[in-house]
């Protein structure tokens, strides 16, 4: 398992020339520290998200965000003698904005209009590695890593302005690239780009712009990509066309385990346009010259190919019961104890969620060039960096061999199928060198090998003494794990279907802060007596991975449902009752303001509408989310419009407000169509959700109405990353509103459909 | 008195009594009207039993209209005669029957009378339901009058003079309408009966499963023989060879639950929203219907239309065009082991009633129109063609599909078929 | 030959004539805006209009299509004179991933060009047949009303559209 430290060494070696060594040994001191040998002893694991550890060596602790890990400033912006600006991040747009958003921080900082800088995203040949685009990270690591490094390349070209110009810097201005002094003479970036060396690594402190000052940052700059999109241009890794391009399809097994026995090879050659039929063990695929062709192709390939029976999948009548014998790792993630008032009234709940799918519009694609012993991948995976150490593994390759570059593919919302297509395509290339090679998953394919997020249990306990007040808080959940990123070549499914298969490297449980099954599995109320268990299983009946804010969908949804229930006991408003529990004033902003902007509480509901509320802090670290929602039920079918919503939304600093609007809104109609209606289909023999008949999702005739998001805006404080807030306060607050409108406290999750007839 | 004279008074008298009993058959006395039952007159198991009379006798989908609230009415009727608009029946006082008493409501059952004492229009299968029992119909009215009133007024009723004459209605009734309970027929099993009450009543598969004379009654003796509803056949219940695989109990019940079965095609059109109604109530009564309609069989007669193929026409263009079509159109869900039949376990279209049918109607339907979205329970779906292909287009897709998956010979004038079904379709 | 007619102009393609119209758009005439989401009619991501009416090209064989005008999105507009459409949705930021947008913007198209005042009851069951699973729907739905003179969503529904109708005949 590589960690960055090492990345570090690497990049520090091959980034070393001569002239620049020389430089370098002037800040020795500083330039020592990381190349001390030993220095992992000194590491400390800072950020555990999803995929592998970051550990941080102590040189680079107190630089912002991800320039701990990518500390050289020309990592992140280069600028030519010709003035070109040039900014890197090792973070990939996903359909969330945040292309225009990092654009909108280096342009602030490097006070350069957007238009004027090239702005590259993560390509392992070119880009900071970054890890993965996950987590709702982007802005707060990539975000902060580039507001100083931006402030602080601008900082070093003015200081160089000055000193050549022989006055202080603080009576120069910059503007669009041109440092000007008071008396009229100027500079070019690209003048004073020649007089730094900007091959440095990041300070700790960096001439940051007063956010009072902001002119970039802060509004909502329209997103550059939608132009194109809704014009067809060419924006998407599906779009590509190489000269020479040929078609791939592959043929899945039906289920997991099963092994190729016999492929109608020959027959399949016969086909027009065929040029290959690749196998390597039980992976299978077969490349044409035209995608019908390949399509055709596919079609007769699968129909004749022969599998073993491959492993029996869990009954789903089972699988909530099963998690209770599965889950053999217990991790205590609380447990605190103060004095309090005598308990009167004891509650407890317990909750189900099922085993549900991303879903991605676009079947993942992938496209890959194996030419003079070198492994081109264009993907839409979200960590180029992962995935080129996988693939340099699986295909025994020196990782300098592989270049993995991020091409937008359409929305993925965590672990799908990009990084396993993107392992085909470099399978499939090695055996068509010199021709790119597209390999596009059928959507069956997507459906069936999705990396599902996990079916959960939580269950809860709580009391109250007299006044209404938690006095405990008992709070424990089963999950496998969310977290199956490419650490190791056997994470790819291809991987695992060779003739010689990889293994995948076992589950771990992610830890907290973050989490994983357990993420905002502690609320941030101020309970006493706070005891929270993070059972895990380390296997994994079914393949699961990372969704959108992972276990945060269910634990808010069991915590903001169960707290409605508490304050129903105590007798109190659900708005009021949070606000007697909640001591973070940032958090109480954001509840107050979902409540006043809905009109909270409400005059008596039309039959069988019913509202709710609900409230959390992403990962009880990012970004608040207080919601209210309206709902209505048809008693006769079961069905569950969600009406209207009012969110308020605390993001720290607001980079582009338009954004962060669309995401929660995104997020809020997604995790209704997750809470209401989403359930995966499947029995022992194979997963059953292969099209979207099979695993219907929300459509416009279920739209609401109108959703409203209110920002609060924080200036000068971090940035809170926001893609991922709305998932669980919005199936909190619908659970909350099914009971207002129907008297019904439905726990297990998809709540609409049959238990709401009437 | 002469004889002449004589039979003159014997022949106004019989005609003053015929005109009073027409009176009396034509114009029925109105029933006062009641406040709404409040909604908490009605224990939940009684509503519970009338949620299940309702779905068993489909009153949702005739009684709400497209994007329309349930039960309000507004779903335009297409008949010979012309179109009605189906009432609202939710609990409002101004346009529903939110002021009737069980007893109006019971009368418009067995006898299509209205409270006000206009008739109804046999559109209503008051024919049908008129054989329930009083605890349905009981069950049944609390069940609506429990619902969402709602202030919805259905279009007036285009029907073609004199039938727009409610009382003429009268004389339908007496030729066609035997009121009252079905009692059971004591040499059959508890399941075969409530079968045959369920079939016969609520269920009234009759009225579109069998066909109609020129004045829209049933034809007797010809009961579920098949008929045809909104421009769909609905195939005959008692015939065994209509179906290319013999329907068992379970392949029976399991397409009634859910209007899918292994071995037979889907349910679409007009059936499909039964089978989404006899999914909610318990599978005794679906087990039931099954039991009955398998008892009706008629003897398997090996009709013309299961001679063998005829010689093969792959070379042909039509064939070919055909074959175009299906490869694009069709494939990638109706061809051999795409994923709907391999991980959906949907028959091969060999098995389908709609392409080994005598005529190509469903088959055509079916190409035209789809099976629509409708929410979470879309299991069915299926894309329409309607806007997409000419008729010269659809019939060689349908001649295809008939060529390469049914063991019968080929439709004739299908191209015809296409013409007249679409015209029908659009004129609905 | 195949002879298409695509956003005004002919092509001929020597292409099997059982080829969905998508893989024709994309790779032979470098029309990208029609996507491939499912190839199977369930998600709209590959929607044009033919002959005036919205159509899912991953299902239609360019055998089949014969003079019919073919449009994409690519014929509403560019980047630097987008259509009314186009233009709305960049104003309303109608767009997460935009992977559906294209689609959308087709099966909107095929609705205005028909009935350039839709009710808000017949735009939503015409927008049915597309997906999209990033949640731009109230977005996507603003710009269309706009370009159709619709008042905003939250005004209050006359009868608003059942989700699960069960009405009628399908």
């Amino acid at each position: 398992m590589s960690g960055h430290d090492e990345h570090l060494d690497e990049r520090t070696d091959e980034a070393i020339d001569e002239s620049r060594r020389r430089f370098m040994l002037g800040s020795a001191l500083v330039v020592s520290f990381s190349m001390l040998p030993g220095v992992k002893a000194l590491a400390q694991k800072v950020i555990a998200d999803e995929g592998a550890a970051v550990h941080i060596g102590k040189a680079t602790q107190a630089l912002a965000g991800s320039l701990k890990t990518n500390p050289y400033l020309d990592s992140w912006i280069r600028i030519d003698r010709a003035g070109k600006v040039t900014v890197y991040t090792g973070k990939v747009e996903l359909g969330t904005g945040v292309r225009t958003a990092l654009l909108q921080i280096a342009a602030e900082e490097l006070a350069m209009a957007p238009a004027l800088i090239t702005f590259l995203t993560a390509d392992t040949g070119a880009s900071p590695d970054e890890g993965l685009t996950a987590g709702s990270h982007t802005i707060a690591d990539s975000g902060s890593a580039l507001l100083n490094a931006s402030a602080q390349v601008r900082g070093l070209l003015v200081d160089a302005a000055a000193k050549r110009f022989g006055i202080r810097s603080n009576v120069l201005t910059v503007r669009d690239s041109v440092i000007k002094a008071p008396d009229g003479r100027s500079m070019t970036y690209g003048e004073a780009v020649g007089l730094v060396d900007l091959h440095r690594m990041a300070a700790p402190v960096s001439p940051l712009t007063n956010p009072a000052a902001f002119h970039v940052i802060g509004t909502s700059l329209p997103r550059v990509d939608i132009p194109r999109k809704v014009t067809g241009g060419v924006s998407y890794v599906q779009d590509m066309l190489m000269p020479g391009m040929v078609h791939a399809r592959v043929v899945m097994p039906p289920v997991y385990e099963a092994r190729l026995l016999q492929a109608n090879t020959a027959d399949v050659l016969k086909m027009p346009g065929v040029m290959k039929v690749v196998r390597n063990g039980s992976m299978l695929a077969v490349v044409a010259n035209g995608e019908w062709q390949a399509v055709q192709a596919q079609r007769l390939l699968a129909a004749g190919s022969q599998w073993s029976a491959g492993r029996a999948l869990p009954d789903p009548a089972t699988v909530h019961r099963d998690l209770a014998t599965l889950c053999t790792q217990q991790i205590e993630i609380a447990n605190t104890h103060s004095a309090t008032a005598t308990a009167v009234k004891t509650l407890g709940a317990k909750y189900t969620k099922r085993y549900m799918m991303h879903g991605s519009i676009g079947a993942s694609c992938a496209l890959a060039l194996f030419k003079d012993g070198a492994m081109t991948v264009w993907t839409h995976s979200q960590g180029v960096y992962p995935l080129r150490d996988g693939l340099a593994e699986m295909l025994s390759m020196p990782k300098d061999s592989i270049r993995c570059i991020h091409v937008e593919g359409s929305g993925c919302y965590g672990h799908n199928g990009a990084d396993d297509v993107a392992a085909h395509a470099a399978l499939i290339a090695r055996e068509m060198e010199g021709k790119p090679v597209r390999v596009q998953w059928m959507r069956e394919q997507e459906h069936t090998w999705d990396h599902y997020t996990p079916a959960m249990v939580t269950e809860v306990k709580a009391s109250l003494d007299a006044g209404g007040n938690i006095v405990d808080w008992n709070y424990a959940l089963w999950s496998s794990s969310h977290n199956e990123r490419i650490v190791n070549a056997g994470r790819l499914i291809p991987a695992q279907l060779l003739e010689k298969p990889f293994a995948p490297a076992p589950s771990v449980p992610m830890v907290q802060p973050e989490g994983g099954g357990d993420r905002n599995g502690i609320p941030l109320y101020a309970l006493p007596n706070m005891h929270v268990m993070n059972n895990f299983s380390p296997t994994m009946p079914l393949h699961t991975s990372a969704m959108r804010s992972l276990g945060a969908h269910m634990n808010v949804f069991s915590i903001e449902t169960f707290m409605d229930e508490l304050a129903a006991a105590a007798g109190a408003d659900p708005v009021e009752f949070r606000l007697r529990h909640m001591q973070d004033p940032r958090a109480r902003d954001a509840i107050r303001l979902a409540a006043e902007k809905f009109g909270w509480p409400r005059p008596p509901r039309k039959r069988n509408h019913g509202v709710g509320f609900a409230f959390a802090r992403y990962k009880n670290l990012m970004a608040y989310v207080a919601i209210a929602v309206e709902i209505s039920v048809v008693p006769e079918t079961g069905q569950v419009i969600l009406e209207h919503a009012e969110a308020a939304v605390d993001a720290g600093q607001i980079v582009n407000p338009d954004g962060i609007r669309n995401q929660i809104e995104g997020g809020v109609i997604q995790s209704a169509s997750w809470t209401l209606y989403e359930e995966l289909q499947f029995d022992t023999n194979r997963i059953r959700s292969f099209d979207w008949s099979s695993y219907p999702i929300l459509r416009f005739s279920a739209v609401p109405r109108s959703v409203k998001v209110h920002l609060i805006d924080r200036p000068g404080t971090p940035f809170l990353g926001a893609a991922e807030a709305s998932m669980g306060p919005t199936a909190g607050a619908l659970g909350n509103a099914i009971f207002d409108a129907t008297g019904k406290r439905l726990r297990d999750m998809p709540l609409a459909g049959d238990s709401l007839r009437a | 008195m002469t004889r002449k004279s004589g039979l003159l008074a014997a022949g106004g008298v019989t005609i003053v009594a015929a005109l009073a009993v027409a009176l009396l058959l034509m114009w029925k006395p109105a029933i006062a009207p009641v406040s709404p039952p409040a909604q908490d007159a009605f224990d939940a198991r009684t509503k519970l039993a009338g949620a299940r009379v309702v779905a068993l006798g489909d009153c949702i989908v005739c009684h709400t209209a497209k994007g329309g609230k349930p039960f309000a009415g507004g779903l335009p009727l297409v008949t010979p005669f012309g179109t009605i608009y189906a009432t609202n029946i939710t609990p409002d006082v101004k346009t529903g029957i939110g002021a009737w008493s069980l007893e109006a409501f019971t009368r418009a059952m067995r006898h299509g009378v209205a409270r006000d004492g206009h008739l109804l229009y046999p559109a209503f299968p008051y024919v049908h339901f008129t054989r329930i029992s009083d605890d349905d119909i009981a069950a049944a009215y609390a069940y609506l009058m429990t619902r969402e009133p709602i202030d919805a007024t259905p279009p007036a009723n285009q029907l073609m003079f004199p039938l727009n004459f409610r009382p003429l209605l009268a004389f339908w009734n007496v030729l066609f309408l035997r009121p009252g309970a079905q009692p059971p027929d004591a040499s059959k099993d508890v399941e075969w009966n409530r079968g045959k009450l369920l079939v016969d009543g609520l269920g009234h598969c009759a009225s579109c499963h069998s066909p109609l004379n020129a004045i829209g009654g049933e034809k007797s003796g010809h009961a579920f023989d098949g008929g045809i509803v909104d421009g769909w056949e609905a195939p005959a219940l008692n015939a065994p060879g209509a179906a290319p695989k013999p329907w068992t109990k379970e392949q029976l019940v399991a397409y009634l639950r859910t209007g899918r079965a292994s071995e037979h095609g889907a349910a679409a059109g007009p059936m499909l929203p039964v089978t989404r109604d006899l999914a909610t109530v318990p599978e005794a009564d679906v087990r039931s219907i099954a039991t009955y309609l398998l008892s009706i069989q008629k003897p398997h007669a090996v009709s013309g239309a299961e001679a063998t193929r005829a010689a093969s026409t792959v070379g042909s263009p039509e064939a070919q065009r055909g074959a175009m079509l299906f490869a694009a159109s069709c494939a990638q869900c109706h061809g051999p082991a795409a994923p709907m039949q391999s991980i959906g376990e949907r028959p091969t279209l060999a098995f389908s009633t709609a392409v080994n049918a005598a005529t190509p109607r469903n088959a055509i339907q079916m190409i035209l129109s789809g099976n629509g979205w409708h929410g979470e329970d879309s299991m069915n779906y299926m894309p329409a063609f309607a806007q997409i292909y000419n008729d010269q287009q659809i019939a060689d897709l349908a001649s295809y599909i008939r060529a390469a998956y049914s063991q019968r010979g080929p439709w004739t004038d299908v191209e015809a078929a296409v013409v007249k079904v679409r015209k029908e379709n659009n004129a609905r | 030959m195949i002879n298409l007619t695509v956003n005004g102009v002919q092509h001929a393609l020597d292409i099997d004539p059982s080829t969905p119209l998508l893989y024709a758009l994309r790779n032979d005439l470098q029309l990208h805006g029609a996507k491939f989401g499912c190839g199977l009619g369930q998600c709209g991501a590959c929607t044009v209009i033919v002959d005036g009416e919205a159509a899912f090209s991953c299902l239609i064989p360019v055998g089949s299509i014969g003079r019919k005008p073919v449009r994409t999105i690519e014929g509403l507009g560019t980047i630097e004179h987008p259509g009314p459409l186009q233009k709305a949705f960049i104003e309303h930021q109608a767009v997460q991933c935009g992977y559906c947008i294209a689609g959308m913007i087709m099966r909107a198209q095929a609705l205005l060009d028909r009935n350039p005042r839709p009710t808000e009851r017949e735009l939503l069951e015409h927008m049915e047949p597309n997906l999209c699973r990033c949640g731009t729907h109230t977005r996507i739905l603003a710009a269309i009303r706009e370009v159709a003179h619709l008042q905003a969503a939250d005004a209050p529904r006359e009868n608003p559209p059942l989700a699960a109708s069960p009405g009628g005949a399908q």
